[in-house]
């Protein structure tokens, strides 16, 4: 029909309208409005300056509710009680054992953290609010990611002595080497992690899918986590543990740099 | 005889391809089972090999390409793309499964035990896992669009990780190492048998172009006949 | 039409003539074989409020987010405020309401605005949030968590949120739904705030009494084109009524 039509009636009800608001002096009025507007004169808002703002949300909203951080914690350390109760004591030493319950008790306990994450913004759809911000879409994930990240790492604070503690494993000096892994393996499985839990909140199947997306790309993380776990609280020299770490830098390097440049591609435009 | 003439008429309509592909296959199996000398050591089971190692190329060549399409998707936007992903991950899945089920059969009599954590075993199994989640993760999205960029996303985030499950199961392997039951060294295949394999590759190859090529065919029809669907709503 | 622009609008205090806030030709959007939003075309000035009325599916909420920058045309031309739509920059001057509040229900209304703010880079969030609580009548309200709010409240809060930027243009998707009828009144009020101080407005609704009260252009959709334009006041209101109806009954 009607191109012709369409493009008349815009064209005249633009004329007519401006006809009219333009008697009452517009200028005057852009004027008020841009008196108002000069009170919060805007400031670019670079991608970190962004992220740090979304993760400090994330954090301080977690703080607030408390609950989450809480069964994570208690569900850690229910599984490491488990697990104990799971093997031969006579048979398997503690030591032996500790590294394998830890990092997998660990990536379970990851999976609630990372349930979260966007599960916080579904409600009232905030994520849109985020959407629309003059952001770039990079730092909604690193925000996430950062938070995610000290998240687990309030976990690990809290259950890695536990299990020290539980176990009665020997620590052999190797408290700064477990720091180092402990660091490594969280920002390995916060970096898929996050990637799969923007995709898993929009699914039908949110609860089951975050795991089955998520648990076979722990694998490497898991492996090397545990194995040189295990090597440093048997006190074998760290040297054996290097091929390990060196997955792990290049694992978390190659995971961080690749989720962030997909995750835009995640939404819509 | 109505059924007759229908089956017939279908018969009709499976393309040169399939035949071509199919004649191949048989032909590859008719000289690996009489043709090909019995390997000494692991004897008849050793004819396993030019199922499972065809099987494996295929499913990484199909997972390779999901991989390639999908960065095609995100960066032209065209659904042809999507459609090419989701059919070369389910063949490809299908692949892999032949590969772990062969796997575990070529082990026993050879190696005494049905599985053994052997890095390119373990590998696929990982990777089964992995588009079994991308085929799942197919199904539990409606809105079409988002179904292909989040799982194009996975698409490309799987082809980068997997070669770190790779890496880690090896050095597991090789700090660890575990008694070997049997496990024969690798020989030098004699040129028969090289020959046999390679032209199971091929087979395979043309085998895996003319599935992938009917499964886009049908997600196209699929994908038209939705369309028409919601268009005249 | 550059005539009638140069007649009616002066220039602005930056000295640079004022250009249509929305200034859209031809834009189509399609999904798949879709096409959701089919040729559309329109202005917007400042001050001014354009209405999209239609039956679900006609692609009011598409438009919507074209104009937000959100999506981007697969055709036409779109200009917000002069410059192209989907940049950063064009996103800061656009401020979003829906029915979906978009808040932290465990943040208290002032967190909530103030994260806002800090994300559109305004220089002092705290103050600018205050004034935007103050303004949208919530200022009493501010130190209580949002989940111990009414709807009416939250979605005062939430209209707080979209505005503590001062933006150019504000894009509302259903903004009337979920509120009773003095919800309805004071976001209709609010709404005309808004624009008499010169912001322009493009509101989705199947509220027409509080939506043509508020505009200044109404359009009805349907399959993603606009089945009529009209400058507000509509002279036949019932005529007007019944279309509206009819399209809806005949979507379903």
């Amino acid at each position: 029909m009607r191109q012709a039509e369409i493009r008349e009636s815009v064209l005249s009800a633009t004329e007519r309208s401006s006809a009219e608001t333009g008697e009452l002096s517009d200028v005057q009025r852009g004027n008020r409005y841009n008196d108002a507007r000069q009170v919060s004169r805007h400031s670019e808002v670079g991608m970190l300056r962004a992220a740090w703002i979304i993760a400090a949300k994330d954090l301080k909203i977690e703080y607030r509710e408390r609950s989450a951080i809480v069964s994570a914690v208690s569900f850690s350390i229910l599984g490491i009680t488990l697990f104990f109760f799971a093997w031969d004591p006579t048979g398997v030493s503690s030591v032996d054992l500790a590294p394998g319950v830890l990092w997998v008790v660990f990536s379970f306990g990851g999976l609630l953290a990372l349930h979260r994450s966007f599960g916080v913004e579904q409600p009232t759809r905030a994520i849109d609010a985020l959407l629309a911000a003059p952001i770039e879409r990079e730092s909604i994930y690193l925000g996430k990611a950062l938070a995610n990240f000290v998240f687990v790492l309030v976990i690990q604070l809290i259950s890695v002595p536990a299990l020290i503690l539980l176990y009665n494993l020997p620590l052999n000096g190797a408290v700064p080497m477990l720091c180092l892994v402990i660091g490594l393996a969280t920002l390995g499985l916060i970096a898929v992690g996050t990637l799969f839990s923007a995709m898993a909140v929009n699914t039908r199947l949110a609860e089951l899918l975050l795991p089955l997306l998520s648990l076979p790309f722990f694998v490497p993380i898991v492996i090397c986590a545990a194995q040189s776990t295990a090597i440093m609280l048997s006190g074998r020299p760290v040297l054996e543990a290097a091929a390990y770490l060196k997955v792990l830098v290049a694992y978390d390097v190659v995971a961080i740099v690749l989720c962030t440049l997909v995750y835009p591609y995640l939404i819509e435009q | 005889m109505y059924a007759g003439v229908s089956l017939l008429n279908r018969a009709m309509k499976i393309s040169k391809l399939a035949v071509f592909a199919l004649a191949a296959v048989v032909a590859v199996y008719i000289r690996a089972i009489f043709f090909t000398p019995i390997e000494l050591r692991q004897g008849l089971a050793q004819k396993i090999l030019y199922i499972h190692a065809p099987a494996a190329w295929v499913a990484f060549m199909a997972f390779g390409l999901v991989a390639l399409v999908s960065i095609l998707y995100l960066w032209l936007k065209d659904p042809k793309f999507d459609l090419i992903a989701e059919s070369s991950a389910e063949i490809g899945l299908m692949f892999t499964t032949v590969v772990l089920i062969t796997g575990p059969l070529w082990a026993k009599p050879v190696w005494g035990t049905y599985w053994t954590w052997d890095a390119r075993l373990t590998l696929t199994l990982f990777m089964w896992f992995i588009y079994v989640g991308y085929v799942i993760l197919r199904g539990a999205v409606d809105d079409k669009a988002m179904r292909a960029r989040y799982s194009a996303v996975l698409g490309i985030v799987g082809a980068a990780l997997i070669p770190f499950i790779h890496v880690s199961v090896y050095i597991f392997r090789t700090l660890h190492p575990q008694p070997v039951l049997m496990k024969p060294d690798a020989p030098s295949m004699p040129p028969a048998m090289t020959v046999t394999l390679l032209s199971s590759l091929v087979a395979f190859t043309v085998l895996y172009i003319w599935l992938l090529r009917d499964r886009y065919k049908l997600a196209v029809e699929r994908e038209a006949a939705a369309d028409s669907l919601s268009l005249g709503a | 039409m550059d005539r009638v622009a140069l007649a009616v609008h002066s220039c602005d205090d930056t000295g640079v003539m004022a250009t249509p806030v929305v200034f859209a030709e031809n834009l189509v959007r399609s999904f798949g074989a879709r096409r959701a939003v089919d040729g559309v075309s329109v202005s917007l000035e400042a001050g001014e409020c354009l209405a999209l009325f239609g039956p679900n599916g006609a692609g009011k909420t598409t438009l919507l987010r074209l104009l937000g920058g959100l999506l981007r045309p697969n055709s036409g031309a779109l200009k917000i405020a002069g410059s192209d739509a989907g940049s950063k920059e064009v996103r800061g001057r656009i401020g979003v309401i829906s029915h979906h509040t978009m808040l932290y229900d465990s943040y208290t209304a002032q967190e909530n605005v103030e994260l806002a703010a800090s994300l559109y880079g305004v220089k002092s969030p705290r103050d600018a949030a205050d004034m935007a609580l103050n303004r949208m009548g919530a200022g009493e309200y501010s130190h209580l968590p949002v989940k111990q709010m009414s709807r009416g409240m939250q979605q005062r809060v939430s209209i707080a949120r979209a505005l503590v930027h001062g933006p150019d243009l504000i894009l509302a998707d259903e903004p009337f739904t979920g509120l009773d009828a003095a919800g309805s009144q004071a976001l209709g009020d609010m709404l005309r705030s808004v624009k008499d101080e010169g912001a322009a407005i493009a509101i989705v609704t199947h509220n027409l009494d509080e939506a043509l009260s508020l505009c200044t252009q109404a359009a009805i959709m349907r399959r993603g084109r606009f089945v009529r334009l009209d400058a507000a006041p509509i002279p036949n209101l019932a005529e007007y009524n019944a279309l509206y109806k009819e399209l809806a009954i005949e979507a379903g």
